[in-house]
């Protein structure tokens, strides 16, 4: 598979950045998780953000979600930055971008119809029952799994579950998708099924994403560039060759 | 030697601050819209439903018992005609309320503590609010107005069916008409009596929301974590409910209702 191909033209600077994040601070009580993490998502591009577990990888995909608050930094999403907005400002611009998490946080007491649906009749969207069912069936189908409609989470396997937050995530059609580790807790089987559909469904959709991981597999098929966390700051950019080739060994652990 | 130790007295203390907050969190959160009716009326059917049999059973059973136990020194004193009176006013100011409450934090207050606990771990929480929804008011407020409007209605049905258990009880070794047994009941009974016990059900109810709510909401990372909340949810909401109890003995007194 010839996953260069999609990289958008960020060289040459044609591309625009649809998140800006810069300076970032983070901590709690003394222990310093992010200090000064700067990075830009470009429109179109998979962006790979690599750390070892516990460097703050899901405490930065917070911030950008404002689902945590950062001490210092802004963080600039759509003309606006996240940080300084209200619940409500923040629930518009959560309408545009979607939030796979890590643990996939499908509702246990819904259906799988319930748990597609709850997105779309809580943020104020005008629909008819009609465009509700087409649109769950339409983000069931992209992942492959309209026989569940009507089942538990509880009733899915792992891989399944993970394709359900998906289709959540989905659901919307958002401009952005933040991806919280999606293999992580899957087989190396499943893990690469899940990420070829998410490069799949980013060529459909056209979105821009930036997904979160410290498993090499989705890096490498996924990642049209890659950031590298380490204590706190973006440590090194650039393509999966690139840094490959570096001979830096904070760099070089994740590639052994 | 302390007799106390100082660490569990100062984490008395903040636990109780932070509870105080989340309650402040609660009244500002509970009258702004968006209003989430659709979700109270779910939770006041769940709520309500599913502690029916087990308030319905064991009133019942303590309306029997209480009128057995009693009979035997009722009699000795010559004044077993007096019982339905004792065991109405017993039951109406005190047993129903406090008993049905506490059964009521074992059911409602430990399933709210897990139920929250494990969204909470699960980041269903959060799932929530980045799906336009402020989990608070989805989730706390509806819960916690559930229980406050739900107890008393339970607590209602539980002092009928422990009278009627007693009606029975009464009768397993004398003979008293059914109506004689009310009019008893009722004709002692005054709005002095009916007025304070049915008010601080209403603040049993809260306080078993709020407690489980709380507790859930601050769960701890883990299943183990669920399960402590779901735990000290009881706990602390049953310690609740015989201090509420305490004031408001002492708030009936100093209004003059006795
Ligand atoms: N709510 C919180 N309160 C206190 N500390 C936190 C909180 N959330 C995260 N941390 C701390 O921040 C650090 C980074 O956590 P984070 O969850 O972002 O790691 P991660 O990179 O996502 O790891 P993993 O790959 O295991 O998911 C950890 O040391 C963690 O203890
Ligand atoms: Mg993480």
């Amino acid at each position: 598979m010839d996953i260069n191909k999609n990289i958008p033209d960020s060289e040459s600077g044609t591309s625009q950045p649809v998140i800006v994040i810069s300076d970032l601070h983070k901590s709690f009580g003394s222990n310093r998780v992010l200090a000064g993490f700067s990075i830009s998502l470009l429109k179109g591009e998979n962006l790979v953000v690599l750390g070892k577990s516990g460097s703050g990888k899901s405490v930065l995909i917070k911030c950008i979600i404002g689902l945590m608050k950062p001490d210092r930094g802004t963080i600039e999403m759509f003309g606006k930055n996240i940080p300084d907005l209200g619940a409500m400002e923040l629930d518009e611009i959560r309408v545009k971008v979607g939030f796979l998490f890590q643990s996939n946080a499908l509702y246990d007491s819904m259906t799988v119809r319930d748990n597609l649906e709850f997105p779309l009749r809580r943020h104020w969207i005008k629909l008819t029952q009609g465009e509700v069912d087409d649109m769950v069936m339409n983000a069931l189908s992209d992942v492959g799994l309209e026989h569940t409609v009507d089942m538990m989470p509880v009733e899915l396997s792992g891989g399944m579950r993970k394709r359900i937050a998906l289709a959540r995530t989905l659901i919307l059609k958002p401009e952005i998708i933040l991806y919280d580790e999606p293999t992580t807790g899957l087989d190396p089987i499943t893990g690469k099924e899940i990420i070829s559909l998410m490069v799949d469904l980013k060529r459909k959709y056209n979105t821009s994403s930036l997904i979160i991981s410290h498993d090499m597999n989705c890096v490498r098929m996924a990642g049209d560039r890659i950031a590298v966390l380490v204590d706190g700051i973006c440590y090194a950019t650039g393509t999966y060759e690139k840094l490959k080739q570096l001979e830096d060994s904070r760099v070089k652990q994740f590639f052994e | 030697m302390y007799l106390v130790n100082t660490e569990t007295v100062k984490s008395f203390f903040n636990e109780l601050g932070a509870l105080s907050l989340f309650t402040g969190r609660f009244f500002t959160q509970c009258f702004r819209p968006r209003y989430e009716l659709a979700e109270f009326f779910r939770q006041c059917f769940i709520i309500g439903y599913k502690s029916l049999p087990l308030v319905a059973l064991t009133g019942f059973i303590m309306g029997l018992v209480l009128t057995l136990q009693l009979r035997p020194s009722m009699v000795d004193y010559g004044v077993e005609s007096q019982i339905p009176v004792i065991v109405g006013i017993a039951i109406i100011r005190e047993i129903g309320p406090v008993i049905t409450a506490l059964i009521f934090a074992g059911k409602i207050g430990s399933s709210i503590g897990a139920e929250l606990g494990s969204m909470k771990v699960t980041e269903q929480i959060d799932a929530m609010e980045v799906s336009g929804t402020n989990p608070f008011k989805y989730l706390v407020v509806t819960r916690v107005l559930a229980c406050t409007f739900m107890l008393p209605v339970l607590i209602m049905l539980s002092d009928a069916i422990s009278l009627y258990g007693s009606y029975l009880g009464v009768n397993v070794k004398g003979v008293t008409s059914f109506s004689l047994f009310w009019t008893q009941v009722f004709d002692n009974l005054s709005f002095n009596d009916v007025l304070p016990a049915f008010t601080k059900t209403f603040f049993f109810g809260f306080a078993v929301g709020i407690i489980g709510c709380y507790k859930g909401f601050n769960s701890s990372k883990g299943t183990e974590g669920v399960g402590r909340s779901a735990n000290s949810a009881v706990v602390m909401s049953s310690i609740m409910i015989f201090v509420i109890d305490l004031l408001a003995v002492q708030v009936t007194d100093l209004l003059g209702f006795n």
